[in-house]
């Protein structure tokens, strides 16, 4: 048995490090681990709930705002806020420009060089990319002219023996697979999206002042709205943002969903590996923002060993988290769960000193918690949400996913794979980049009618507040549920946790041994070669990991009063 | 060699393309005209210089703002400005032939490269490891070489969040690991893109590191505050402030100083550069700025408490003149500046 690491796991964000152990080069058992902690939720004790957001923020600056809604949606849950329907809607938009922005770097800068060889770019030749492109899409920039400036860039890299980011890449290994034309197609998208890129998220800048990390408030949103007003969120800005939204529709469609097509058809047997575990979560996006309401844009689902049929709704007291294989110590004992209320923290490092080898697998070995839903280790993303989108039939999925399939003449278990994960993520960004249409219409339609609410500050100041309440905020975010649990008392934050959507993916083993999706996904993978695991990188990237998001502290039981 | 002039005559553009680029750099570094010359001699004649990108204790919001920058475009910085030689969010390789990049930069562009720190540090090891290897260890290994050290955010520049109270994991900034080096600081959660880009730019055009004040951060963009540049200063001067988010007064554009703006106390370039773009920041969207780029900002107390020691003083009845409401204010903040300055 021969141990394969990987360490950094690269095109990621923050410090992910993969241990799998090979028999004749296949992989029997993977462990992942995160190796970087911050302590965020124990440093948000004792803080002003209303400035939470700012800090939880923080967690994560690759999905930013996702911990910032969380949080916010969390703390108007335990004080009651209702928030203005424009404010819902405004924080829509967000999170529909989030998920586009997201799912699309996500594809070309962190998992398309798993897939894509720029040096077989190299070797293509312009007008028949240019024919090739033009099959797949009507994308204005697919000109043979276009196609020969991004090679000359490329070989420009070559030349220059400057590679840049591209150093080192596994260029001569032999799962590339692509062709040359589809090779410089894919490239040039990379570089064009880089600086699309820039530019969507500026519906993020327009609401909420910048991008990354823009602002909110508990209550509705800081951006007022005043048509009369040069500085308000006025027809001009509005205008801007139908257009960014016309933007990354087209690009979704013209663009995102081709290449993935495009792709698929050379990689087929990655639609058949990679799977994991079979079960599925969905905490669930509500409609607007308290999941109280019981309406919702993403129900909540638990779909068990791949059981489409007979899905499950869910139930928040069965989320339970393990430290077994975790650098913590539970007062209650390694081996019991505890359910986010009840969590603790202690920190318990019994890994080896810097620098290390090894990790001890046996024993503890991540940053990581491992929550399990019903005692079942279960998957969260993309995957987990377009299943449930097709199991409850909702926003046209079933037909979408239909012919995508059938384009790809592959059988719908195709899904549960590591290729099925990377196209569920760009078939959900078309439902959010619809769903983006309908929002800014309604913002628009309540305008109209010179509805121009978007703060609610009746429960702004502390005495109004009960003296003990706790919330729940939900928010699916683009890499899968997320939930922040808060306990409010006597006005500051006396425990403060985030169950996110890495920690349940990436998550070590828990008491009865159970593998995370990460660790089972890997199983039967073969390695060509260990020291360019690009098999690894393929499945891992396919979840589209954020460890900053996954390691946290939680906080402990008794309230410690910091004085601010 | 390759320079910036030839590659930007390979790609097509010509001579004038070329002294635009040259002159956008001496405007965003605030360099005077005259500089010019020199900035277009320089970019003709210098190659590409190598970043090694390190991340310890981030949440890599620096790299995603890193890779907003509009006045030059992300391709651009990336394949051609810059040789991002290691950069654990955007390379190609992983593990073994990561590690092996970074080792074969450091050696081969020894005491030339460009070292940015993303990320606090810790002494523990055991909190923050790469490929095995403590980030204390990593982060000295890699200074020793560098031709300039680089750290961005507030996280790198000050401790950032990780070492906001209890600062559970000892957080410590880059320049306290590194005492005794020169570390040019861009704070900010995060920073500007364009900020960043102009800096290296800057290093890159003229062979030497921006003008910096005593904390380490370039005049150019860190030379004034907030409240200097505020398009809302009008507002301020008048005695004219929102109340609430969303009040008659907010949806006026009126200055959010009673909202807690820490504007008057925090040095950016916000107003002046703006985000993504030069489209909009905090302030222009409605939020009081909480002064993301200033030390230990996180630990200032509530971010929406006004700075204000004059409680209810700000009426126009009750004060002469704007102007004298401007100054009075800008005393007590100054005041309260230094006492924050000099601890909790």
């Amino acid at each position: 048995m021969k141990r394969v690491v990987v360490d950094p796991v690269t095109r990621i964000e923050g410090h992910l490090r993969i241990e799998a152990e090979v028999k004749e080069g296949i992989i029997e058992k993977a462990y992942s681990s995160g190796t970087m902690v911050r302590g965020i939720e124990i440093i948000l004790r004792g803080r002003d709930p209303r400035e939470a957001w700012a800090f939880a923020q923080r967690i994560c600056g690759v999905c930013t705002t996702v911990h910032a809604f969380a949080s916010i949606r969390a703390v108007e849950d335990a004080l009651s806020i209702k928030v203005p329907e424009n404010a819902s809607l405004i924080r829509k938009l967000m999170i529909g420009t989030l998920f586009v922005h997201d799912h699309v770097v996500h594809f070309y800068h962190l998992h398309a060089l798993d897939w894509v060889n720029p040096v077989q770019a190299l070797k293509a030749d312009p007008q028949k990319t240019s024919e090739l492109a033009r099959r797949f899409s009507s994308y204005e920039k697919s000109t043979p002219g276009y196609f020969a400036d991004v090679q000359k860039k490329v070989i420009k890299q070559v030349e220059r023996g400057q590679l840049g980011i591209f150093s080192k890449g596994y260029w001569k290994h032999p799962e590339y697979k692509l062709p040359p034309e589809l090779n410089l197609m894919l490239l040039a998208h990379y570089i064009d999206a880089l600086d699309w890129q820039t530019k969507i998220v500026q519906v993020h800048t327009i609401f909420g002042g910048k991008n990354p990390h823009p602002n909110f408030a508990v209550g509705g949103m800081p951006c007022p709205i005043n048509p009369a007003s040069d500085t308000a969120v006025n027809m001009e800005k509005l205008g801007r943002v139908k257009s960014l939204i016309d933007e990354m529709n087209e690009f979704v469609e013209k663009v995102y969903l081709p290449d993935l097509i495009a792709l698929g058809q050379f990689y087929r047997e990655w639609f058949f590996k990679g799977e994991g575990l079979g079960n599925f979560l969905v905490l669930g996006e509500p409609e607007g923002d308290s999941y109280r309401e019981g309406r919702w844009f993403i129900p909540p689902t638990f779909i068990k060993g791949r059981n489409l049929k007979d899905f499950e709704d869910v139930d928040y007291r069965e989320v339970k988290e393990y430290i077994t294989h975790s650098w913590y110590r539970y007062s209650v004992g390694d081996d019991k769960p505890l359910h986010p209320w009840e969590g603790e923290t202690e920190l318990n490092y019994t890994g080896p000193q810097p620098p290390y080898e090894h990790l001890d697998v046996e024993g503890k070995y991540s940053w990581l918690k491992a929550p399990r839903y019903k005692g079942y280790s279960v998957e969260v993303g993309p995957l987990a949400r377009v299943l449930t989108m097709y199991a409850r039939d909702l926003y046209g999925i079933r037909e979408e996913v239909g012919i995508v399939l059938k384009g790809l003449d592959l059988p719908l278990n195709a899904l549960y794979s590591t290729l099925g994960r990377t196209l569920a993520r760009g078939l959900e960004t078309k439902v959010y980049a619809d769903a983006m249409r309908g929002w800014f219409s309604k913002l628009l339609e309540n305008i109209k009618n010179e509805n121009y609410d978007v703060f609610n500050g009746e429960k702004w100041e502390p005495s109004s507040w009960e003296r003990d309440a706790k919330g729940l905020g939900l928010m699916e975010a683009p890499r899968g549920s997320l939930s922040h649990w808060v306990q409010i008392k006597d006005g500051k934050i006396a425990n403060y946790q985030a169950v996110v959507p890495t920690t349940w993916n990436a998550s070590p083993r828990d008491a009865k041994g159970q593998p995370s999706a990460y660790e089972a996904s890997l199983v039967g993978h073969r390695l060509h070669d260990p020291k360019e695991p690009l098999e690894i990188l393929r499945t891992i990237h396919s979840f589209d990991p954020c460890l900053a998001c996954a390691v946290h502290l939680y906080g402990e039981e008794e309230l410690e009063v910091r004085v601010v | 060699m390759i320079t910036l002039s030839q590659i930007f005559k390979e790609k097509g553009y010509s001579r004038r393309d070329f002294l635009k680029f040259a002159t956008l750099t001496t405007a965003m570094l605030g360099l005077p005209p005259a500089m010019f010359p020199k900035v277009v001699h320089a970019l003709e004649t210098k190659p590409k210089p190598v970043v090694i990108w390190l991340e310890f204790q981030d949440c890599a919001g620096c790299s995603e703002s890193f890779i907003r920058s509009t006045t030059v475009m992300p391709t651009e910085v990336l394949l051609d400005f810059i040789s991002l030689e290691y950069h654990e969010t955007l390379m190609a390789p992983a593990g073994y032939y990561a590690e092996e990049s970074k080792r074969e930069a450091i050696e081969k562009y020894r005491g030339k490269y460009i070292l940015v720190v993303e990320g606090s540090a810790t002494p523990e090891g055991v909190y923050c490891t790469v490929g095995g290897h403590s980030n204390y260890e990593l982060l000295k290994e890699a200074s020793e070489h560098a031709g300039a050290i680089v750290a961005v955010g507030s996280c790198a520049c000050w401790g950032g969040i990780p070492k906001a109270e209890p600062s559970p994991t000892g957080a410590k900034p880059v320049y306290e690991v590194l005492r005794g080096k020169k570390v040019v600081n861009i704070p900010g959660c995060p920073p500007i893109g364009d900020v960043m880009v102009a800096t290296i730019v800057h290093f890159l055009a003229l062979g030497k590191l921006p003008p910096l004040d005593s904390l380490g951060r370039p005049r150019t963009f860190y030379g004034q505050t907030i409240h200097d540049r505020c398009y809302r200063r009008a507002f301020y001067n008048a005695g004219r402030f929102a109340e609430s988010f969303d009040d008659e007064k907010a949806r006026n554009g009126y200055c959010l100083y009673k909202l807690g703006c820490k504007g008057p106390i925090t040095r950016n370039a916000c107003p002046t550069i703006r985000w993504n773009g030069g489209l909009s920041f905090p302030i222009q969207s409605g939020h009081p700025c909480f002064g993301c780029s200033e030390p230990d900002f996180w630990d200032r107390g509530f971010i929406y408490r006004p700075l204000s020691v004059v409680e209810g003083g700000f009426s126009s009845k009750e004060i002469a003149t704007g102007i004298a409401v401007g100054a009075l204010a800008g005393a007590g903040i100054a005041w309260i500046n230094r006492k924050l300055r000099g601890g909790k």
